[in-house]
């Protein structure tokens, strides 16, 4: 008995991150990273992965030490552990992959201040055990990696005709190039913000049209 | 070398902070529903920002260049004990601003726009005084963004908004069309 | 009885807040460890990070300089071009503001001339750019961007426009480079701007003649010497 519930809790908690609670259309936490690097896909890609790093370990380390962090000084101890992953992952980068480095400048560091991650640490990792730490935080990582695809994919294929830098559509396709610059990243999250609150409100209709009926 | 003067106005209108580089969105979304408010933030912001040009420039020049990977934490560190300072002197000179900007000044600690200030003069190699008015240029930009969506937001107070896209949605869309509005200023200082 | 009292003795427990010299203690062990991992990170990627920025510059200059092998630092003290050395950290500690020159030899040691690194405010932020300048005839033989936010389709044809780069195969530098309408190039010194982004082109104009103020009467002072 015990060991499925925890089992199903444990895949609950890594679902919810990827949809339910996906921190870009839900919350709408950690949009600096998503808007100002999702002009190309592969930009996209390597922000979602970083982040990804930085909140897994974050997450990891929070857990570990949830019984040993005083309370009061709690979130500076939390950003002192979050800024040094992110310092890490900086130099990582620019050592192993000095082009994407370019690309993202200084918003890798600014993953840092990026709320999702610091949101997690607080209201999840320091309240509940190492494996379903690991479990959330991967499971937001991956909704937050999704997100950014969502919008850095179609701003690259509208705005530069391209995806992941090989060309879709040859020489005479004319480009929206507004996609790529920093109107289309607003334009690109309203506009999937509202198809996220479309599938929602359906959903809930479906389900009131089906209370009433049997009710 | 930049002059003064381009290095304002760029900061200001042509590559603004929030519609040009997506710094400090989280109190542009969320707080700016009434303007008086998003004003005020915007100067508490402008403020935070100088202390921390003139703490990253000290940092920059005479520490960092020996330990250059402890630069973000003690950013962090400078700007999360600026943020305290403001927080005091606001409580103590306008106690009703203090319960006005309520959660809101805490968390410009966590605000993108002055780490990324701190970060984007550092790599440009900004000595004392343009750090300076960059970050003055970078704050008077935060606060022209702030007042203008909220003053937008209030107009849209009383429209017929589909469901769908109420809130956030419509929101960045009009932060979106704001945003094209200031690609208009690019070429401002041509010759 | 003695249930009452365990459950006030936990309560006194959770009450009981940390000491300030507890803190002080956990965020100084906290930031101890984080800083050792920070020097650990810091020294293994170090030269990884140095060989990465030296070769993007030794491309940039060989793009610049046509047949260059090899190439000296060098930077400019009390109007004086002399040879920076290998470890000598720049005066400022990022590269974005060279106050460095490079002099490029081909493959017999002959000098063809200085990779002169720049930048001028351009349409919609700085421009950086780096070009090829051959001291003896006095034109700019290459020419390549390195930074730029100008716009897609527009200001971005600087670099991805093949016929703009013709530009500066053989551009004198004498009297001053001048801009003219795209297809109007009749003389040396003259470019030909791109139609619909005058001000982008404006701005490579502007960093060439600028910078070449900057350096010119170092160069030649430099090659009347060596």
């Amino acid at each position: 008995m015990d060991t499925i519930d925890t089992k199903s809790r444990g895949a609950q908690e890594f679902m919810k991150g990827i949809w339910k609670e996906n921190p870009i259309f839900v919350s709408v936490l950690g949009m600096c990273p998503a808007l100002a690097v999702t002009n190309t896909a592969m930009n996209s890609l390597a922000m979602g992965l970083a982040t990804t790093f930085v909140l897994v370990c974050s997450s990891i380390l929070v857990s570990s030490l949830r019984k040993v962090i005083p309370k009061p000084v709690r979130i500076t101890a939390y950003i002192i552990i979050i800024a040094t992953f992110v310092t890490i992952v900086d130099f990582a980068l620019a050592a192993f992959t000095p082009a994407i480095h370019k690309e993202l400048g200084a918003f890798i560091a600014l993953i840092v201040v990026n709320c999702l991650i610091l949101g997690r640490q607080e209201s999840f990792a320091s309240k509940n055990t190492i494996g379903l730490a690991i479990k959330d935080a991967v499971g937001m990582s991956l909704g937050f990696t999704f997100a950014m695809l969502c919008i850095g994919i179609p701003r690259e294929v509208l705005g530069s005709g391209s995806l992941f830098d090989i060309s879709l559509f040859g020489e005479n396709f004319e480009p929206w190039v507004v996609m790529i610059l920093p109107p289309g990243g607003f334009f690109m999250l309203g506009f999937l913000l509202l198809i996220f609150n479309w599938f929602a409100q359906r959903k809930n209709k479906m389900k009131n049209n089906l209370v009433e009926n049997n009710g | 070398m930049d002059n003064l003067l381009w290095i304002f106005v760029s900061a200001l209108l042509i590559n603004n902070f929030t519609l040009a580089y997506f710094l400090g969105l989280c109190p542009f979304l969320g707080v700016s529903g009434k303007l008086q408010t998003a004003f005020r933030l915007g100067l508490a912001n402008i403020f935070v920002m100088l202390i921390t040009a003139a703490c990253a420039y000290v940092l920059n020049t005479w520490v960092l260049i020996y330990a250059p990977y402890l630069r973000l934490i003690s950013f962090i560190i400078v700007i999360a004990s600026a943020v305290q300072f403001v927080e005091m002197a606001i409580k103590k000179l306008s106690p009703d601003l203090f319960q006005a900007l309520g959660i809101f000044l805490p968390l410009i600690t966590t605000n993108c726009a002055i780490l990324g200030l701190a970060l984007f003069s550092t790599n440009k190699g900004y000595g004392f005084v343009e750090g300076m008015i960059y970050a003055l240029g970078a704050g008077a930009g935060v606060t022209l963004a702030l007042v203008l969506l909220a003053g937008v937001r209030e107009e849209t107070k009383v429209l017929d908004i589909p469901s769908v896209i109420k809130g956030t949605a419509i929101n960045l869309i009009i932060a979106g069309i704001i945003s094209m509005a200031f690609m208009g200023f690019a070429g401002l200082f041509s010759t | 009885m003695s249930e009452d009292q365990n459950i006030t003795a936990s309560k006194i427990e959770e009450e009981k807040e940390p000491s300030s010299l507890t803190l002080i203690f956990a965020l100084g062990i906290a930031g101890f460890i984080s800083g050792i991992i920070l020097v650990g990170t810091y020294l293994y990627t170090l030269p990884l990070i140095e060989a990465n920025k030296a070769d993007a510059m030794k491309n940039a200059i060989f793009k610049v300089l046509p047949n260059c092998n090899s190439f000296k630092t060098l930077k400019l003290e009390n109007g004086v071009l002399v040879e920076q050395k290998e470890n000598e950290k720049q005066k400022k500690e990022n590269d974005d503001e060279a106050l460095v020159i490079y002099a490029g030899y081909n493959a017999n040691k002959k000098l063809i001339g200085f990779a002169i690194p720049g930048s001028e405010p351009g349409f919609q932020d700085i421009i950086g750019a780096i070009f090829g300048y051959d001291a003896v005839n006095k034109k700019i033989i290459g020419f390549e961007v390195l930074e730029s936010k100008e716009t897609p389709g527009l200001g971005d044809k600087i670099f991805k426009n093949a016929d703009f780069q013709t530009n500066f195969k053989a551009l004198s530098v004498d009297p001053s480079i001048v801009l003219v309408k795209s297809g109007q190039k009749q003389a040396d010194h003259e470019v030909d701007g791109i139609s619909g982004a005058t001000i982008s082109s404006k701005a490579v104009v502007g960093l060439l003649n600028n910078t070449m103020s900057i350096w010119r009467k170092a160069i030649d002072d430099y090659i009347k010497k060596n």
